[in-house]
């Protein structure tokens, strides 16, 4: 009984949460002493995929499949869990790709484990560690479905590489009818998304209005950051809500998350608690964000990010 | 127009997470339960259609008699009818596959579920009814406008939005912006007294067994201390970034 990887890609380009899921799924495998294989959706250049101890890719080439749908995705995974004996499906945690992890679990009647950080502590039973709680806990849970079907957290696992030689299988597959029709995709282009980002500069009601942050812009763009935002921001339309991190947004899971004016709720910390490192930046030393954070300064957001960011860009 | 809501009853946002037996349960002693907040905006929006949609609203839980005061407060926001198919939750399994065989008894045009809860975070539940029921299927939904048998609809995805259409049923995963915190509706006095003269059926539960279980639950470590730099001394934090935290 193999591994699957869904190899998520974007523009002929796979994702790097695709290189993640991979090193995990390689490691799983190497666990239940077996295979590690990969699906690709359109993307020609497969290459990269090596380095990351894949034995077998499956590519699927159909323009059908040219814009993500998780139905047709899904109807092509099942086709391929009829032909390999496959026992767990590995994806990232990006808004596909758990979109897809439902829905496909849903048709092949298994469970779906979401927010998976690390490898099983055991195979028999199949224990798997997750937060839960919007990271306020992690659970073991159990899994006892024949198929499984699992999401790992961006960022939990890291990129392990690890030299193969894969067998590449081109897929005949067609695509399932739908009446789901795609009528446009509005991009945010040149910036970088929050779930893909490994860094993140956030910022709260204490930039006191939107016409400040042309400063938290740039030091997102010196970092090669996202940018976030506390929930009132988005409330009162400073910022957009794809922005809004948190318990009731998104959640973050990156390297570091740098937080300005932000004061720390209990809301805001669960959504982002996961990310490695924390910095806050905030004028009121008693802000609870700085029981939560790894580093801080304590003062004036309009003094100390102009001058964080005179400082990195001198140090390039 | 029928529109089911599937309301998960949370923990308050601020309650302090513990947990007994062995650590293998949720502490509910002292713990304030809500409405699911991504299920609150997905409720308000099919209120909206009432208006809009001649649409008929009802509300569902799968849940113990304790979670009926969380569905007297959906009625008294707007739902027609609330029914509460009567077990413990056990997974997001389990609580799909009970909604199912009441869909397959009383069908639905619409199904609203929250993108997922706050307190075991699946995000399950939407995908697994839609795969089940074979409807089709949005989550992180943020718009959504239905003419008779068709939707369209926006989703939010990673780096931009996805406008898209399709035939009814749909099963929608809800979330903020598919109507606005400001327009969460806070029922009134009137809203209260109506609600009780609503309908709220009890289901007896298909009883179907789980996939998943959470052997036990690890509270995270507690935090180091701060480590704090002088606002004046910003090439020591860009050190620690760099040198100790190794991240830029
Ligand atoms: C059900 C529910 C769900 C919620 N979900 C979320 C969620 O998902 N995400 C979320 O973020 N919130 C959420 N909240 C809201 C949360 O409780 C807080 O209200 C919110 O996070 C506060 O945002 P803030 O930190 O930007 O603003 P504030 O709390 O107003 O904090 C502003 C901070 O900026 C500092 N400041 C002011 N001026 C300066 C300056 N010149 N330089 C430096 N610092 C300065 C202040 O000291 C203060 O600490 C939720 C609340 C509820 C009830």
């Amino acid at each position: 009984m193999s591994v699957l990887v869904y190899l998520e890609s974007e523009d002929n380009k796979f994702k790097k949460s695709s290189y993640e899921t991979l090193s995990y799924g390689k490691a799983l495998a190497d666990m239940m002493e077996t295979d590690i294989f990969g699906v690709v959706f359109n993307c020609s250049n497969t290459d990269s995929l090596k380095n990351y101890g894949i034995n077998k890719i499956l590519k699927i080439d159909n323009p059908d499949f040219n814009d993500f749908s998780a139905k047709k995705f899904s109807h092509a995974i099942v086709d391929i869990l009829k032909s390999e004996k496959i026992e767990v499906v590995i994806l990232s945690s990006s808004a596909n790709s758990k979109f897809l992890g439902a829905y496909l679990s849903g048709i092949t009647d298994s469970s779906y484990v979401s927010n998976v950080i690390e490898l099983p502590k055991s195979l028999n039973p199949f224990i798997l560690k997750r937060t839960c709680f919007t990271n306020k806990a992690f659970s073991q849970t159990e899994v006892n479905s024949d198929l499984k079907i699992i999401s790992i957290t961006s960022n939990s696992f890291g990129l392990i590489e690890n030299l193969s030689d894969p067998v590449i299988e081109s897929l005949n597959i067609n695509c399932v009818d739908s009446n789901h029709k795609i009528l446009n995709i509005e991009k945010e282009t040149g910036s970088v998304t929050i779930a893909d980002a490994e860094i993140v500069v956030s910022a709260g009601r204490g930039l006191k209005g939107p016409e400040n942050w042309n400063m938290i812009e740039a030091l997102a763009k010196t970092l090669g950051a996202a940018t976030a935002c506390s929930k009132p921001v988005s409330d009162m339309g400073w910022r957009p809500h794809s922005e809004h991190v948190g318990q009731t947004g998104k959640p973050v899971s990156s390297n570091l998350y740098i937080a300005i004016g932000i004061s720390g709720a209990i809301q805001h910390l669960a959504g982002i608690n996961s990310s490695k490192i924390k910095v806050v930046i905030n004028n009121d030393p008693e802000a609870p964000f700085f029981k939560a954070a790894d580093y801080g300064v304590v003062g004036d957001a309009f003094e100390i990010v102009p001058a964080l960011i005179e400082k990195l860009k001198a140090r390039k | 127009m029928n529109i089911l809501v599937c309301i998960s009853s949370v923990p308050d946002t601020t309650s302090k997470i513990n947990f007994v037996d062995n650590d293998s349960k949720f502490d509910i002693n002292g713990v304030q339960f809500i409405i699911n907040p991504n299920d609150e905006f997905g409720l308000t929006k099919a209120v909206w259609m009432k208006q809009s949609n001649n649409a008929s609203v009802t509300v569902l839980t799968v849940g113990e008699a304790s979670v009926e005061t969380t569905l007297r407060k959906c009625l008294a926001i707007g739902a027609d009818k609330a029914i509460r198919i009567d077990c413990l939750p056990k997974d997001g399994y389990s609580v799909a596959k009970e909604i199912e065989s009441h869909c397959n008894d009383v069908s639905y045009d619409i199904i609203i579920c929250g993108r997922e809860s706050i307190d075991y975070n699946g995000g399950i539940v939407p995908g697994l009814l839609a795969g089940f029921l074979d409807y089709n299927f949005v989550t992180n939904c943020v718009d959504l406008n239905v003419d008779g048998k068709k939707a369209v609809f926006s989703r939010e995805m990673s780096g931009g939005t996805e406008i898209s259409e399709c035939e009814l049923p749909l099963v929608v995963g809800s979330q903020k912006g598919l109507v606005e915190e400001k327009d969460l509706i806070i029922p009134n006095m009137r809203g209260i007294m109506m609600a009780r003269q609503k309908p709220l059926d009890v289901i007896t539960a298909k009883g179907i067994s789980s996939l998943t279980e959470d052997k036990k639950f690890i509270k995270p470590e507690p935090k180091s201390e701060v480590k704090l730099v002088k606002a004046n001394e910003l090439d020591q934090l860009i050190d620690l970034l760099e040198n100790e935290a190794k991240v830029i």
